[in-house]
């Protein structure tokens, strides 16, 4: 599914006293099968504009194509929409209700109105996709760790098949190790799936590790929108609005002001190892 | 949707009203409202405007706040009204259909509707001046005398302040638990009354867990900057009476005698013998 965003406007509270313009011309195209991270300020809107994408939020002005169809038209069918751009809200898991995890997981499915075996199928496989095997299925959601509680309202999403997959800080509260499964999951279904991901965080590191494009928002605003590279090559731009590069293109812009012919553009930790090695190895030869 | 709700909703501004101790403005509101009820000649509603109108000059709350409030009572006021309207035996006036209007009805709807709109005016005026904080502040100073009958004063006020605290919260957590719900296509408009309360299920049962655990954490910081309840507890900004709060007693006391005299003399018959 392509995305295209134009002229998005979004203003809360318009003609009282509270008046805010969260959104401001937001102009976008997300193709099919990318993989987006979308960093900001808190407050920057960028959660704001993700649940225009699924409908949640109507703007006050321009509008959202989805494969070229306006999803704000009069009579659009909001449940489709919804089916098709999967939104996992930040702390998903404070959204579990059910008595069982496999019967948690089947609330999307149920919604859309599929059979009894599809929706039990559904959710076995998105269960699967989020590395919950059979033990889990009968358990209650809520005796599980923070990170499996996580996982199990991910599965809620994906069990709707989305085509694409939004996630707003999918890694908050989460400890190390967390994190990382929880990052990985989303790679794989990249990959896997061949889903396009829109993951939305505070974290260079997370964001530089996993993504083919960085949306930076400002202030209601687009303010970069490039590759990786490119966009933490804004580095000064980018602490002006509170914001940082990955730790690790500090280490190597140092080691160039330091006088070492290394390459400054480096945005991931496996990067950072590459080019070292191949400058000490240049080193040792002369 | 759920923005539109305004609970304690408070107008700030720079009045005398706004400075007064909250003790003072408790103690007026509940003289106020008894004295609707109590006196019922034309002279005392007449004094009764002119204090109610005076006090929202001073306030500086624009008049469309003040009668924001009497919207949700509307209906409630329609039904008073036309029950003593129509079900009054006495006199009778006019005859609809088969209910009758009697003079003595018209009198106690009239009295009905202005009691019911002036309480509603008179507590606007308190709330609208008094930030919830110190109006539980007010309760828990002004009732303190109470804790002789082993009322646990300070408990109470904690509760309430604590209570009007998490009602923005909650309700952006609601607002919040909705979006999530509904991005699993969950469907809150459609569908039958059972459906409906059905639906509503995947709302509370999370916003109940949410609730118990704020309350945890809350419980814990409190715990952990030594809160042990009300006994020695010293405040940031203690309630102290002012030049201004000794005036707004004696104003009080004069309200009441007016009252007592208005209510005694000035009838319907005395200010018609004024006028002609």
């Amino acid at each position: 599914m392509n995305l295209r965003i134009e002229h998005l406007e979004y203003t809360y509270g318009a003609g009282t006293v509270f008046e805010k313009n969260a959104l401001k011309d937001v102009h976008l195209e997300i193709p099919e099968g990318q993989f987006v991270g979308v960093i900001g300020h808190t407050g920057s809107g960028k959660s704001t504009l993700m649940q225009h994408l699924n409908g949640l939020i109507r703007p006050t002005g321009g509008t959202i194509y989805a494969d070229e169809e306006d999803i704000f038209r009069e009579g659009s069918d909001m449940k489709k929409l919804r089916s098709r751009v999967g939104l996992v809200f930040q702390y998903p898991e404070h959204q579990l209700f059910e008595v069982s995890v496999l019967a948690d997981v089947q609330f999307g499915p149920k919604n859309l109105g599929l059979s009894q075996e599809e929706m039990l199928e559904r959710a076995v496989e998105a269960l699967n996709m989020v590395g919950l095997d059979k033990s889990f299925y009968d358990k209650s959601p809520f005796e599980l760790s923070g990170g499996q509680k996580r996982r199990v309202a991910i599965a809620g999403i994906l069990a709707m098949k989305p085509e694409v997959l939004i996630l707003d800080e999918p890694t908050a509260g989460l400890d190390p190790k967390g994190r990382d499964e929880i990052l990985d999951l989303v790679a794989q279904l990249h990959e896997k799936q061949h889903m396009t991901i829109l993951l939305v965080s505070h974290s260079m590191e997370d964001v530089a590790n996993y993504v083919d494009r960085i949306i930076v928002m400002n202030k209601g605003r687009v303010m970069l929108d490039d590759e990786p590279a490119r966009v933490f090559a804004h580095r000064k731009e980018l602490e002006e609005v509170g914001l940082a590069a990955p730790q690790v293109t500090y280490v190597c812009q140092q080691l160039k002001e330091d006088g070492w012919d290394i390459s400054d553009s480096v945005t991931t930790i496996a990067e950072a190892a590459d080019e070292i090695a191949r400058v000490l190895k240049t080193c040792s030869v002369e | 949707m759920l923005k539109d709700i305004t609970l304690g909703q408070y107008y700030p501004a720079d009045s005398v009203v706004h400075k007064l101790d909250p003790r003072v403005k408790l103690l007026w509101t509940l003289v106020f409202i008894i004295s609707l009820f109590v006196f019922d000649s034309v002279g005392s509603y007449l004094v009764a405007s002119l204090v109610l109108f005076g006090l929202i000059r001073l306030s500086k709350v624009p008049f469309s706040f003040i009668t924001k409030g009497l919207k949700p009572i509307l209906v409630l006021m329609m039904i008073t009204v036309a029950f003593n309207l129509f079900l009054t035996p006495g006199t009778v006036l006019v005859t609809v259909w088969k209910l009758k209007i009697t003079e003595e009805g018209l009198k106690a709807a009239g009295h009905m509707a202005v009691r019911l709109i002036y309480l509603v005016m008179g507590s606007s005026i308190m709330t609208l001046t008094t930030t919830p904080t110190s109006l539980t502040d007010g309760m828990e100073k002004g009732l303190r005398f109470m804790r002789t009958f082993k009322v646990p004063v300070h408990e109470i006020a904690m509760m309430m302040s604590i209570a009007l605290r998490f009602i923005p919260i909650l309700m952006d957590e609601t607002d919040k638990i909705m979006k999530a719900q509904k991005a699993r296509c969950a469907d809150f408009e459609s569908g039958n009354i059972i459906q409906k309360a059905k639906s509503l299920v995947p709302i509370l049962v999370p916003l109940f867990i949410s609730a118990f655990r704020r309350a945890n954490d809350l419980a814990m910081a409190m715990e952990a900057r030594g809160y042990q309840g009300g006994e020695g507890r010293t405040r940031m900004y203690p309630l102290c009476y002012e030049k201004r709060d000794r005036m707004a007693y004696v104003v009080l006391a004069l309200y009441v005698v007016v009252m007592f005299i208005a209510a005694r003399f000035m009838t319907l018959k005395f200010l018609m013998g004024l006028v002609g």
